[in-house]
């Protein structure tokens, strides 16, 4: 793969000042969730914050640099989550061995489920990544044997952890908090490395004009299977920190609602912007924990700001932000 | 396993077929002419269910119940064309579905306030309870009764839009909506029937099923999923592709139900799968627009 000659996403500023410290994205979002549990409520918000915004960056490399809408990526944040907890309970695999396996099998179902559905565009993209979903969601239901049916997979809770000969206690929350934060920040210099990268080049070629892409030699199929490979393994890592963090998977994380809850939140924060995700994730979190405090109904309230947000603020709160800031587009 | 009982169960998957039929119907329709899809279609579908029992309750009678619930949320679908949807003809293609995925947030949550959380089963009108001796088996009379009713539905919309003034503008904006603006035609009049017309099938599905489901605020999230597989089967914007699509469906799941039930649900997802990869844009789909 060649560099494309031209294009906005290469075309790097010089960097001097402000510029250079901008080019540091992965360093300055380690830098906020850093500072994140001492700045949020409470630590088990602080935690949430961070696991969703590793599912939705994930999620934004397909929906927001490649425009691709998935519906379904609550398959593989899922499929990281059971996997994590099939293989510390079921086969005693040490945690940080689960972790890359678990993510390396939610790979390779994002290539199955990513063969059928990335042969179709458009709207259609989204109505068939929602079904095949939704296929995950009842194959897990209906394996309970192995995934604990509708009562949710149990029985492998990760109480301490030792790093390099030193003990720690991992139910203290704001230990969890820092090594759960090694895995977020990985998952960011990855994104940052993809997108970076040509490859990264050819997926919003991909966006801005299809056709123009596959005029240029680009291989398009190819490409966007590679793309849902990539942002299902991202969203996966998530699904393992989850598991780690609640010693318990949830059936309803497979279920379309929480891939439809990954849409809201990287359309909160604002698609196509590097930290967006996580102002996403932050916002909608802290958004359900205020309302749900005087009524159990805090879904038509959500509902309702999404819908104002696709009417009149498409580019989300970060997006806008960084408008209005004048930040250019390779710096996001 | 003998023949009549096969025989028995295939009625029961066009039964079952005929209400998906006429719920990716809608679906199809408002795609074929907006270009819009209805993520909010599933919910609407639970609302017409909610409808058309408490118009039901209200009035004593089922038959009011069908009647009334498929024009209401038919209107309240033009309603929600009128004053969200409108808005956004001209953006960006995922612009609509987003924004109708937050309103079927609005409604289910909306539907729990008032109707609460739990399931309400609905009662099957006494014309139709009890089941009927078709000599080689008994059939639950209600489910012949969506059949036929579903068939007769499908030849009136078929023959308004083959043979009547109004159906010729219809497939002529869903061809050419410029061409019928410099002709005269209203087009943004007729986008707001069909988005009606299309809410109002859904919401008919909706009524027609509660009697064989339980009717509850979730029962949408699984419709939606089932209409969308209908229509990707058949082909998006294709009306003769989700009849046969539905159907298709239909009978597949009560088929898989007899010889393993523990398939049901799935059998629908992998029939799916196999007709994308050997034909993306669906069976009776046109390529080039979705695949």
């Amino acid at each position: 793969m060649t560099l494309p000659s031209s294009g906005e996403a290469v075309a790097k500023p010089a960097s001097s000042g402000l510029g250079w410290l901008l080019d540091q994205r992965v360093l300055l979002s380690i830098a906020v969730l850093a500072l994140l549990p001492w700045l949020l409520p409470s630590k088990a918000l602080a935690v949430n914050v961070l696991i969703y915004g590793v599912v939705v960056m994930g999620y934004n490399l397909l929906f927001g640099y490649t425009g691709l809408l998935s519906f379904g990526q609550a398959a593989f944040f899922g499929a990281g989550a059971y996997f994590t907890g099939i293989a510390i309970g079921r086969y005693g695999i040490p945690w940080f061995a689960a972790v890359p396996i678990a993510v390396l099998l939610s790979t390779c179902l994002a290539a199955a489920i990513g063969i059928v559905s990335t042969r179709t565009r458009g709207i259609y993209f989204s109505m068939v990544t929602l079904a095949l979903a939704q296929l995950v969601y009842y194959v897990a239901l209906q394996a309970a044997s192995f995934t604990g049916g509708e009562n949710g997979l149990r029985g492998f809770t990760v109480d301490r952890i030792s790093l390099f000969g030193l003990q720690v206690n991992f139910l203290d929350p704001v230990n969890k908090y820092y090594v759960l934060m090694a895995f977020a920040a990985l998952a960011m210099w990855f994104q940052s490395r993809i997108l970076n990268s040509p490859f990264g080049a050819v997926i919003e070629a991909i966006r801005e004009n299809e056709q123009r892409a596959r005029a240029c030699g680009y291989d398009v199929e190819r490409s966007k299977l590679v793309v849902f490979m990539l942002s299902g393994a991202i969203s996966s890592l998530g699904g393992c920190m989850l598991a780690l963090h609640l010693s318990i998977v949830p059936l309803d994380i497979l279920h379309y609602q929480t891939s439809g809850m990954i849409v809201m939140m990287v359309l909160l924060g604002g698609a196509r912007s590097f930290f967006g995700p996580f102002v996403g994730a932050a916002s909608f979190l802290i958004l359900e924990d205020v309302i749900s405090l005087w009524t159990p109904h805090w879904q038509i309230f959500v509902g309702a700001i999404f819908v104002l947000f696709v009417l009149f603020l498409p580019k989300g709160i970060w997006g806008t932000l960084l408008d209005a800031l004048g930040v250019g587009k390779a710096r996001r | 396993m003998d023949l009549s009982l096969i025989i028995m169960q295939l009625l029961s998957g066009i039964a079952l077929g005929a209400v998906l039929v006429i719920t990716a119907l809608g679906l199809t329709i408002v795609f074929g002419m907006l270009g819009v899809v209805n993520f909010a279609h599933g919910a609407l579908f639970m609302i017409g269910a909610y409808a058309g029992l408490y118009l039901a309750s209200l009035t004593g009678s089922f038959w009011w119940g069908l009647l009334l619930a498929p024009i209401l949320i038919g209107v309240f679908g033009m309603l929600i064309e009128f004053v969200l949807i409108r808005r956004l003809y001209g953006r960006s293609i995922d612009d609509p579905l987003l924004l109708t995925f937050g309103l079927s947030y609005i409604l289910v949550e909306g539907v729990r306030i008032v109707f609460g959380s739990d399931g309400i089963p609905f009662p099957t009108p006494p014309q139709l309870v009890g089941v009927l001796d078709l000599g080689i088996g008994f059939f639950p009379r209600y489910r012949l009764f969506v059949i036929v009713l579903v068939a007769v539905v499908l030849l009136v919309l078929w023959l308004t839009l083959e043979k009547t003034r109004v159906g010729l503008i219809v497939r002529a904006g869903a061809r050419d909506p410029t061409i019928m603006q410099v002709l005269g035609v209203d087009i943004g009049r007729v986008w707001l029937a069909i988005f009606g017309l299309g809410v109002g099938l859904a919401a008919l599905g909706g009524v027609l099923a509660g009697p064989m489901r339980s009717v509850n605020p979730e029962m949408g999230s699984l419709v939606l999923a089932e209409a969308f597989v209908v229509t990707v089967i058949g082909g998006l914007g294709s009306i003769v592709g989700a009849v046969v699509a539905g159907l298709m469906v239909g009978i597949s799941i009560s088929m898989v139900a007899l010889f393993a039930p523990e398939m049901a649900t799935i059998v629908m997802f992998a029939l799916m799968a196999v007709v994308l990869l050997i034909r993306p844009q669906g069976l009776f789909g046109v390529r080039g627009r979705t695949a």
